[in-house]
């Protein structure tokens, strides 16, 4: 009674029509220990499907937020910016002569030696500069008296004007 | 969408991912990178899961088109995924007595079916998915779906009888 049941459920199987219901009735019926010789095929697909079905994936899956991400690189932008000014510190930090070939520190010498002489006759043009100055103070003070000669040529004519 | 409630949506149905995975490439290693691969997809995409009716169904869509895809290179490379665990690697020797050799059998048979009765056995006969999500999921119609389980059911009964008959006599 059971086994025709069983065989009817069998052919719907093998045509794929069965429920997930019966599907469950026949597997749970095959997990017995004994069946008819005949349906052992059967029995040995159910049992492949159970033991599959069990299968569990374990590996870990690595989630990384992209947040995380963002501060990464900030963190390396700032490390390349510290290197970046050590490196631009400890180059500013040599000399002028040390920097440059014979030929520019020859030219460069040259020059400080051109500006130099230009210092010199400036100076000298300074010095004739200061004689002048010394004539217009002269003449200044020259102007001072004229004013006060001016003041008592007022106070003479007033009085001749009074008389 | 925080790492918890990602992995809470996630946890039920990444192990049938996994073997679907399996079945499809044989090599616990591949089937294992595979399956991390389309969880880190998931995972760069949950802003748009509301969208996704179905997450599960969803998904095992992507680990189907991402295993064919991985065939389709192997092959195109002509190359053989190297594999030597017919049995699952973890199984021990005792266990691997007590199995029936036939239950083997069903495993080595069911790898030379074509790969759309594999994916359609798989989904039905081990995770056991209604007729409509396996339609869904495979994007076929309802008769290809049974059409391709019969055959297959059919396939793996005749191989095994004939193996089993050539065992006996």
């Amino acid at each position: 009674m059971v086994l025709d049941n069983i065989e009817k459920l069998l052919e719907k199987y093998d045509n794929g029509e069965t429920t997930l219901q019966e599907e469950q009735q026949l597997k749970h019926y095959f997990a017995q220990e004994t069946v008819p010789p005949h349906l052992d095929g059967y029995k040995a697909m159910f049992q492949y499907f159970s033991v599959t079905s069990e299968e569990q994936f374990t590996k870990d899956v690595p989630l990384k937020t992209k947040t995380s991400n963002l501060y990464k690189w900030i963190s390396v932008a700032a490390v390349v910016a510290i290197m970046f000014g050590g490196y631009m510190q400890f180059n500013s930090s040599n000399t002028l002569e040390d920097q440059l070939t014979d030929e520019q520190l020859l030219a460069y010498n040259q020059t400080v030696e051109g500006l130099q002489y230009l210092g010199i006759a400036f100076n000298k043009g300074n010095e004739k500069m200061q004689t002048l100055n010394l004539v217009s103070s002269n003449l200044n003070e020259g102007t001072k008296k004229m004013t006060h000669l001016n003041e008592f040529s007022k106070t003479t004519n007033k009085i001749s004007k009074n008389k | 969408m925080t790492q918890a409630e990602f992995l809470n949506t996630v946890m039920p149905f990444k192990d049938k991912v996994f073997r679907l995975a399996k079945r499809l490439l044989v090599s616990r290693e591949e089937a294992e990178d595979a399956t991390q691969e389309v969880l880190l997809k998931l995972w760069n995409n949950r802003g748009k899961f509301e969208k996704y009716k179905n997450v599960e169904a969803f998904s095992m869509t992507m680990t189907k088109n991402f295993c064919l895809d991985k065939l389709k290179s192997k092959q195109a490379q002509n190359l053989k995924i190297v594999h030597s665990n017919y049995q699952d690697g973890s199984t021990s020797l005792q266990k691997q007595v007590e199995l029936n050799d036939s239950v083997d059998w069903v495993g080595k048979i069911i790898e030379e079916l074509p790969e759309q009765q594999k994916m359609v056995l798989q989904l039905r006969d081990i995770e056991q998915y209604e007729f409509e999500e396996i339609e869904k999921v495979l994007n076929m119609n309802a008769t290809a779906v049974r059409v391709a389980l019969s055959r297959a059911r059919k396939t793996i009964r005749e191989k095994l009888t004939k193996t089993h008959n050539y065992g006996v006599r």
